[in-house]
């Protein structure tokens, strides 16, 4: 077997990229995935983000040979591997409960995938010494596993799944039992890791801020379909749709009224004059509370910014942030955020304030709404 | 606010908080001690007065009579021989029968599972001497296994297959399975599904990966239930006495021989004692090589 498995090279192999097509697994009369295609670049680092039961893990779980899919195809480079069972696709995979052999030590546990590569026993011990340097380990080879600590389990994890210099890395949900802090620090150091190994990198997370902070791309999943595909700063700019714009990021969602000529209007604001209606569909306007700025009282709508005006209802200190709701007419609820140093607003608001808070035309963004959900 | 804890502990309850948390305790140690009394009653106390019995000769004096004479006398090196034979081969017998069984047990969904476990527990409720009498049916000369076996002309002639060690061992394997089934089970269900994945994902075949991975977290489970298995095995009595047919002598058989026969106490003690410190060096010996103390109390 080891004759299959890439063994020999010393520099770390050349990534591969992934092709998906019509990708189909189904639970009863429930998509798992529905017809997903996806194309994974080489070298990139791409974010499954999902909430639990998109569909997010069972992709994942399809491309590491883990879960045999209703139909479809999948392609590491131009090799066809949807009946190659998960010992012969290798890849290197980093599970969510980090999947340690508890009867071995930290280097054997390293050592695991060179074995059974037939890697020779001094090169093998050279390689995990590496790996461990890689993962700041250095010198706890030894180790027993539960002599570790989260973080450390983890970083054995990662070390096992890349010393065999897979072409691929896949990663379900490798930082979701370590806490906050050592998570963000791990954030990090993943993907500086990713940039030295160069290798595709498949990265599952239900964490929305862990999927704009490390990923080259982020596939938003939900109910087994791809919902929006793209870079961070689109996904959150631009997002296609009320899932994406609501599962990624704050967000207030305004229903806007059509007069039928291409202008959209919420209240009496005019949003957007030139906008390709598509009569069958109802609009929102999507308002990050971050972007949103307390305007001069008295203000009104100009050609650069939008303002509204309301009675601040809720007021929240947060530390770094404070959070307001400013109330609209009664009827809607406008999320505010600012920044909580000495100048800011935060010292001129407070609940029951009359307010005029204002959003620049650039950062308006505009989505279909949905009638369901 | 630590100081004037230090000055006025009465102040802080410290007294008050120190007497519930003993309290406590010992309504904890309470609830053990039917067990405890129960222990003394009918372990500690028979087994030392056997003890005491062991080293009385036949003159009421103390001796060691009975110890030279299990030396002296052939038939009970040959009861102890064929006990441990017994013992053993039962042991191995369970295992090969027990792990697969427990393994295909701890691959079932959980309601699969639970149906087959039932399978598994029945015969655990159903009298011993119905299970041992049932297989004398089975398998005795003009048996249900012969007859039929002899209709399909398997074999020509009715094979001997109890009365004798074979049909002991059958018997005995039967009785002892669900002791090496049930915590080998118990250590099989703990190994994650993830770590058979990630043996797969780092390149082990399903071979491999049982191998090196299930197989030696499995260990703990049926060391403790071989254990177990191999302990009841040597003191066991209706099964070999029935299927055995006299043929396999084993140490309990033995004990009742010497007191139905002889009426002599210190022989019979002696016999039991030996083969009470036998097991508990076996026993001492097993913890000690292969670190049972964390395979009894499920720690990989």
């Amino acid at each position: 077997m080891s004759s299959q498995l890439d063994t020999q090279s010393s520099k770390p192999s050349t990534a591969l990229p992934i092709h998906i097509q019509g990708l189909t697994k189904k639970y009863g009369a429930m998509y798992a995935l529905d017809s997903v295609d996806l194309e994974v670049k080489s070298g990139e680092f791409l974010t499954l983000l999902g909430p639990s039961g998109s569909g997010k893990t069972t992709l994942l779980m399809a491309i590491a040979g883990f879960s045999r899919p209703d139909a479809g195809s999948i392609k590491f480079g131009d090799d066809e591997v949807i009946l190659t069972p998960p010992h012969k696709r290798n890849v290197g995979m980093v599970f969510q409960s980090y999947a340690l052999f508890p009867h071995m030590s930290v280097a054997e546990n390293i050592a695991f995938p060179l074995k059974l590569r037939g890697v020779d026993s001094a090169e093998a011990a050279e390689r995990v010494e590496t790996a461990l340097a890689t993962v700041q380990l250095d010198g706890l080879g030894d180790r027993d596993i539960d002599q570790l600590s989260g973080g450390q389990r983890q970083r054995v994890a990662l070390a096992r799944a890349f010393v065999f210099r897979p072409r691929i890395l896949l990663m379900d949900e490798p930082l979701s039992a370590l806490d906050k802090k050592l998570r963000e620090q791990m954030q990090i150091e993943l993907k500086h890791l990713h940039e030295q190994l160069g290798v595709t990198t498949v990265y599952v997370t239900h964490d929305q801020r862990e999927a704009l902070t490390m990923s080259d791309r982020i596939v938003v999943i939900n109910q087994g379909k791809l919902t929006q595909t793209d870079t961070p700063h689109n996904i959150y700019n631009h997002p296609a749709n009320a899932f994406v714009a609501d599962f990624i990021g704050e967000s207030t969602m305004l229903p806007l009224k059509s007069d039928g000529a291409g202008k959209l209007f919420f209240l009496d604001h005019l949003i957007e004059s030139n906008f390709k209606t598509d009569a069958a569909r109802d609009w929102a306007l999507v308002i990050r509370p971050e972007r949103l700025f307390v305007a001069e009282k008295g203000a009104t709508d100009s050609d650069k910014a939008i303002i509204f005006s309301g009675v601040v209802s809720e007021f929240v200190f947060q530390g770094e942030t404070a959070f307001a709701l400013l109330s609209i007419n009664d009827q809607y609820k406008l999320a505010f955020r600012f920044g909580t140093d000495s100048s800011s607003s935060q010292n001129i608001l407070q609940a029951g304030d009359q307010v005029s808070l204002g959003l620049n035309r650039s950062d308006i963004i505009i989505i279909p709404q949905e009638d369901e959900t | 606010m630590n100081a004037s804890a230090a000055q006025e502990p009465e102040g802080l309850n410290e007294k008050r908080l120190k007497t519930q948390g003993i309290r406590e305790q010992r309504m904890l140690l309470s609830l053990a001690t039917p067990a405890v009394l129960a222990i003394v009653a009918v372990v500690v106390i028979p087994v030392g007065w056997l003890f005491f019995l062991s080293f009385l000769g036949s003159d009421g004096q103390f001796s060691l009579e009975h110890y030279q004479k299990m030396i002296e006398y052939k038939s009970y090196a040959r009861t102890f021989v064929t006990t441990f034979q017994v013992s053993i081969l039962t042991t191995l017998i369970c295992i090969l029968i027990g792990y697969p069984l427990a393994y295909f047990l701890a691959m079932l969904p959980e309601r699969l599972a639970g149906f087959f476990m039932l399978a598994v527990l029945l015969p655990f409720w159903t009298s011993l001497l119905v299970r041992t009498y049932a297989w004398l049916v089975l398998l005795q000369k003009n048996g249900i296994l012969n007859d039929f076996a002899m209709s399909i002309d398997l074999w020509d002639s009715p094979l001997k297959l109890v009365h004798n060690l074979t049909g002991t061992l059958i018997g005995m394997a039967h009785i002892m399975l669900p002791f090496l089934v049930l915590p080998l089970y118990g250590s099989m269900k703990k190994i994650q599904r993830d770590l058979m994945h990630a043996a797969a994902n780092l390149g082990a075949s399903p071979v491999q990966a049982f191998w090196k991975i299930y197989f030696p977290m499995s260990l703990s489970g049926m060391v403790a239930g071989s254990l177990i298995v191999f302990v009841l095995c040597l003191g066991f009595y209706v099964t070999p006495a029935v299927l055995g047919g006299g043929r396999v002598v084993m140490v309990a058989m033995q004990i009742t021989a010497i007191l139905e026969n002889q009426f002599d106490w210190g022989a019979a003690s002696a016999l039991g004692v030996v083969l009470l410190v036998a097991t508990l060096v076996i026993l001492f010996a097993a913890t000690r090589l292969l670190k049972l103390d964390a395979a009894l109390f499920g720690k990989h």
